[in-house]
């Protein structure tokens, strides 16, 4: 029931979303458009611009805080993100790295994505080197590998032309959805099925969050399990941060948000993370191409508003 | 039932477990007795699979457990650690439920057959008006109750508890392995418990098994192992064994 609601509100601040904008459409008009194309200024704006753009707010919000979501059970810690790994240092250094040698948006996604993923790869077989895989170990690796990819990124930076590349490598690192575009269909598609197959793993997640052995002692392959959630989580946040940039504190917040909403059981947190997510998302991007004339970017607004917030939560609420 | 044939168990540079060898039959109680750090835990982790022994091996109903995967030895055998420490503010029905994993396919949810048998395990360890609660938020000794409906909506036959009586006080204790006594002959259950209390191991058990320096150093029947002199031996202390109507009282000779 609370799922109808949820899918109900997320339509509805979509529909509303693709009006917003420096060239204002009343919803009406959206659904119009929407319903039937014509060969209009809305029609164009509605589906070309913001239609990608506002759709993939919504995905890239609802993958990190389900990547996040998972994360919190398997490294039963409620304060992990999806970053725990090291994935946004890698595509950070990807990105800057693309800017610096070919200066092309393509190379700099593709750039980003691998990198992403070399470094979880890269913490994952750091912490494996040891006897055994405790959780404690990633984490380890994973600040390893966070802060090395953090100083190629320095040197990057410090390489880079300061009057052309260098503010290209700092603006996408705030992040931004402005240049979201349905050729990016790669990402729609990878975050889109590894939602989905956190999304039915996600009773599984309950076992994971009671650690080790008892997770094995109940029947589980954990090792199976815990690579396949690094593996999707991984995918979902490098996908997102190679098309928009970072974009912090929604992996860690909306989860407990979620959580607030409907308790700790994964079943229900899942489902309740995508659709939060997602609208959280939307709506932060709104707010990017809506309150100053000009685009704020969106990683500065998740985190304006998210680490507020979470030191609200972290006041008010008793257990984390 | 169970059966371990020559466990040999070492972390990297040290022996934990030397040539362990038992057999436990159906429908009984087996106490291991060992000071600290005798390798207790670590043999009971051991028997469920959870730590994989150099040598020997261990048998469920004449099986190799190194041969099944671990969702066919979560049929079998029931775990319940010393502490688990959840992070989450799972319900009570949500942790029970967690016993019926190994029947659950990974990207399916528990089915309404699964939740019946996690509410009956409830039920059966008499603990229904906690069903709803926080389990984070129970003291000590119902934590312990919810983990043993866990054990039991597992449905296997045989139940390995390290340490049930850890942190539960003296009351508590007694009620803690009646309630297992009383399950486990009212179901035909085998259980493999270690304890550090030898009074109440002396009452609870069927067999005993002292485990000194990762060795056997006596195995058998309760009535014959539980003597003054076996004891003295284990723990390195004078001990005292006074008998009053078939019942054991032990003590540090010192205390008499």
């Amino acid at each position: 029931m609370k799922n109808t609601y949820l899918i109900l509100i997320s339509i509805i601040i979509i529909v509303v979303s693709l009006g917003i904008g420096p060239y204002r459409i009343a919803p009406i008009d959206v659904i119009k458009c929407l319903i039937e194309p014509k060969n209009s200024v809305n029609t164009t704006i509605v589906w070309d611009i913001r239609l990608p753009r506002v759709l993939f707010a919504f995905f890239v919000g609802a993958g990190l805080s389900v990547a996040g979501s998972a994360y919190q059970a398997m490294f039963k810690n409620p304060l992990v993100s999806p970053d725990i790994l090291g994935v946004s240092g890698g595509a950070a250094f990807g990105a800057a790295l693309a800017i610096l040698v070919f200066n092309h948006f393509y190379f700099v996604q593709i750039f980003a994505f691998v990198f992403g993923l070399i470094a979880v790869y890269m913490a994952y077989f750091l912490a494996k080197l040891k006897y055994d895989l405790p959780i404690l170990n990633l984490v380890i690796s994973g600040i390893i590998v966070g802060s090395f990819f953090s100083a190629l990124l320095g040197i990057i930076k410090y390489l880079a032309d300061p009057n052309n590349q260098l503010p290209q490598i700092v603006f996408w690192l705030m992040g931004s959805f402005a240049n979201v575009s349905f050729s990016a269909w790669g990402a729609f598609v990878i975050i889109a099925l590894c939602v989905l197959l956190l999304y039915l793993l996600r009773w599984q997640l309950n076992i994971v969050a009671f650690g080790d052995d008892e997770a094995k002692s109940l029947g589980l392959n954990i090792t199976l399990l815990r690579k396949l959630i690094i593996l999707l989580s991984s995918l979902i946040t490098a996908a997102s941060v190679a098309i928009v940039g970072i974009i912090g504190w929604v992996g860690l917040v909306i989860p407990h948000i979620s959580r607030l909403l409907v308790g700790s059981d994964n079943k229900k947190v899942i489902p309740t993370s995508i659709f939060v997510g997602g609208i959280f998302m939307v709506l932060m991007d709104d707010l990017a191409r809506s309150l100053i004339s000009g685009e704020i970017p969106i990683g500065i607004l998740t985190s304006l508003i998210g680490a507020p917030f979470f030191a609200w939560l972290y006041k008010t609420q008793k257990r984390l | 039932m169970i059966e371990a044939k020559q466990l040999n168990f070492s972390y990297s540079d040290s022996t934990i477990l030397k040539d362990i060898a038992f057999s436990i039959k159906e429908a009984s109680i087996c106490t291991i007795l060992g000071p600290n750090g005798s390798g207790k835990s670590t043999l009971i982790k051991v028997l469920d699979k959870l730590l994989k022994p150099q040598k020997g091996t261990v048998l469920i109903e004449n099986q190799n457990i190194d041969k099944l995967s671990l969702r066919v030895v979560a049929k079998k055998i029931a775990y319940l650690p010393q502490e688990t420490d959840i992070s989450f503010s799972f319900s009570v029905f949500d942790v029970v439920l967690a016993g019926r994993a190994h029947n659950v396919g990974y990207l399916s949810q528990p089915s309404k057959q699964d939740l019946e048998i996690a509410q009956k395990a409830i039920s059966l360890v008499g603990i229904d008006h906690l069903r709803d609660k926080i389990y984070t938020q129970l003291s000590g000794g119902q934590k312990r109750l919810v983990f043993i409906a866990q054990a039991l909506a597992q449905q296997a036959k045989i139940l390995l508890f390290d340490e049930p009586t850890n942190h539960l006080d003296f009351s508590n204790q007694y009620a803690i392995l009646n309630l297992i006594k009383k399950l486990i002959k009212n179901n035909h259950l085998t259980a493999i418990i270690t304890l550090h209390d030898p009074n109440l191991a002396a009452w609870f058990s069927d067999t005993i098994i002292m485990i000194k320096n990762g060795s056997i150093l006596n195995y058998g029947p309760a009535k014959d192992t539980m003597t003054a002199q076996n004891l003295s031996e284990l723990y390195d202390t004078n001990i005292t064994v006074l008998k009053n109507n078939d019942r054991l009282f032990i003590t540090l000779s010192e205390f008499v």
